[in-house]
């Protein structure tokens, strides 16, 4: 532990905050996607590259940059979400979770091996922002600000979404469709179009994810099955649909794995894995899901 | 209890003919006719699975499978999308009382969206339910089973509902709690109020409503005024086997 410099132990707990911001966002989607609509939605990560993709297709070809991108991209990804939801999986909706799974599973597929044909599998780099570049001094670290501005930016979305629908009639009316659709639809609300319009919503939170990504990492096809099979450790180790549970494990598990860079570099890979054994040992329903 | 003006003086509001429904696979409902006129309480009485719950869940929408025919002040209720029977004044209370437990109590005391004016107050509410009052923040689940399904009433009263489908209210609950709940529905009958009631507790039954049917095996196979139910308990009491 001693032989280890205070800064270079900062360092990696701002570089895992940075990683954990991405695990929050798209955790904080998946969980609501799963409580709401019962999918478990492997299609999250091609989201998160289709918003990586947009944006950079948005500034090569069309001139748009990093600012308005940053509201386009997830209304562009969102309305792809609402047709997907509305096409294919409210057909899905009320048999097997399996079903689901698939369609969401094939859909990431079917959109990562289009890109790959079209775009190609290397990397595209995306600029960082003008107002962006330079440093920021945090005490005795030194930060890129780009990435000061990834962590600040992904925790006001988090705790945005976390206020709406812990704090708000419609996160009311989300919670209450979630628990009994029967229910809500019979007091008049239009439980198929929340469903659909909440699909939307997280899948362009997942395409404003991209965007924060793209300046940090390459714009490549693959960059969304990367993160997923660790997001989806994340919201199993949060709980599954415990929303501020995966805003908080997303963070930590980032830092975790941040940390074990410093320690035991070579285990950095697989530390949120065992940490998922763990947790799956000790409390099968996650860190923050309600026994059932 | 007063007496019922004469049935032509009440307009009809509900309106239920040869009603079947089906549960998955099982016909639960075979033929159901009965009618609830402006300001009535009836309720359904009879054993347990003979078809009451499943009843109110058809005309509710929550049944979707259904057949023969079921109106609401004219609206047919099986051509309505299941989103918008609330908005025909229709409020349903179900048997298992629906509280959310991701919600306030306050939360689900206003999570109906209010369908037409002239709606409870919460302050009448409050009135109606003291139990209630001062409860907002509690998780809605925390509540005791009487409180409970005094807020599962406030809530569709919050919305304007005037036709209510209570689904057994009482069950389960300690005499003085159901005294309560009974003397709620009279002030709400004052209010003018149409109520369809499931009940198996005839006591209840007796000193809420003003008609009777009894179901049996998805039929209604007779009817009971108040005067009857009193002076032949024999009567009633073979169809519910006490």
């Amino acid at each position: 532990m001693l032989s280890v410099p205070l800064v270079v132990l900062l360092g990696q707990v701002v570089l895992g905050l940075i990683n954990g911001a991405f695990y929050a966002v798209l955790s904080l989607g998946l969980a609501i996607i799963f409580g709401m609509l019962n999918v478990i939605n492997f299609a999250h990560g091609a989201f998160y590259m289709l918003g990586a993709f947009v944006c950079w297709l948005l500034l090569t070809h069309v001139g748009l940059g990093y600012w308005p991108a940053l509201v386009v991209v997830p209304l562009v990804v969102g309305a792809v979400g609402v047709v997907v939801e509305r096409v294919f999986l409210s057909r899905l909706a009320g048999i097997d979770h399996l079903y689901g799974l698939l369609f969401t599973f094939g859909l990431a597929l079917a959109l990562e091996g289009g890109f790959i044909f079209v775009f190609g599998a290397a990397g595209n780099p995306y600029p960082v922002p003008d107002a962006l570049r330079g440093i920021v001094r945090l005490g005795p670290l030194i930060l890129p600000l780009y990435r000061f501005w990834v962590i600040t930016a992904s925790i006001i979305v988090c705790l945005a979404v976390w206020l709406l629908i812990e704090k708000t009639r419609l996160g009311a009316l989300l919670r209450a469709a979630t628990e009994n659709p029967r229910l809500v639809t019979a007091f008049g609300v239009n439980v198929p179009l929340l469903v659909t319009l909440t699909y939307g919503a997280c899948v362009g939170l997942a395409g404003f994810a991209g965007v924060l990504a793209a300046p940090i990492y390459q714009v490549s096809p693959t960059m969304g099955s990367n993160l997923i099979i660790i997001v989806f450790a994340v919201v199993v180790i949060g709980g599954l649909g415990s929303i501020g549970g995966s805003i908080v494990t997303g963070l930590a598990l980032g830092v975790i794995e941040g940390l074990t860079k410093v320690f035991y570099p070579a285990g950095s890979t697989i530390v949120i894995f065992l940490v998922m054994v763990l947790v799956l040992m000790l409390r099968p329903a996650g860190l923050f899901g309600r026994e059932t | 209890m007063t007496d019922a003006p004469a049935p032509a003086a009440r307009p009809r509001r509900l309106d239920v003919r040869d009603l079947h429904a089906w549960y998955g696979e099982s016909h639960v409902v075979h033929g159901a006719t009965f009618h609830v006129d402006r300001g009535e309480i009836v309720t359904l009485l009879g054993r347990n699975g003979a078809g009451k719950t499943t009843t109110m869940r058809a005309l509710a929408g929550v049944v979707r499978t259904r057949k023969g025919s079921a109106h609401l002040d004219g609206h047919d209720l099986l051509a309505t999308p299941p989103h918008r029977v609330a908005r025909t004044g229709l409020g349903y209370v179900p048997e298992e009382r629906g509280i959310f437990a991701s919600l306030s109590v306050a939360e689900n005391l206003l999570l109906p969206p209010v369908v037409r004016p002239g709606g409870v107050s919460l302050a009448e509410i409050h009135a109606l339910f003291p139990n209630l009052k001062g409860r907002d923040r509690t998780q809605g689940t925390r509540l005791s089973g009487g409180e409970q399904q005094m807020l599962a009433i406030a809530r569709v009263l919050r919305t304007g509902a005037d036709f209510i489908l209570l689904d057994e209210p009482t069950e389960g609950l300690a005499p003085v709690i159901v005294e309560e709940i009974a003397h709620a529905l009279g002030a709400l009958k004052a209010r003018g109020l149409t109520i369809l009631l499931v009940e198996q507790n005839i006591r209840f039954a007796l000193a809420a409503a003003d008609r009777h049917y009894v179901v049996e095996q998805g039929r209604v196979v007779d009817e009971f005024d108040n005067t009857t139910l009193r002076t032949d308990r024999a009567r009633i009491d073979a169809y519910l086997g006490v």
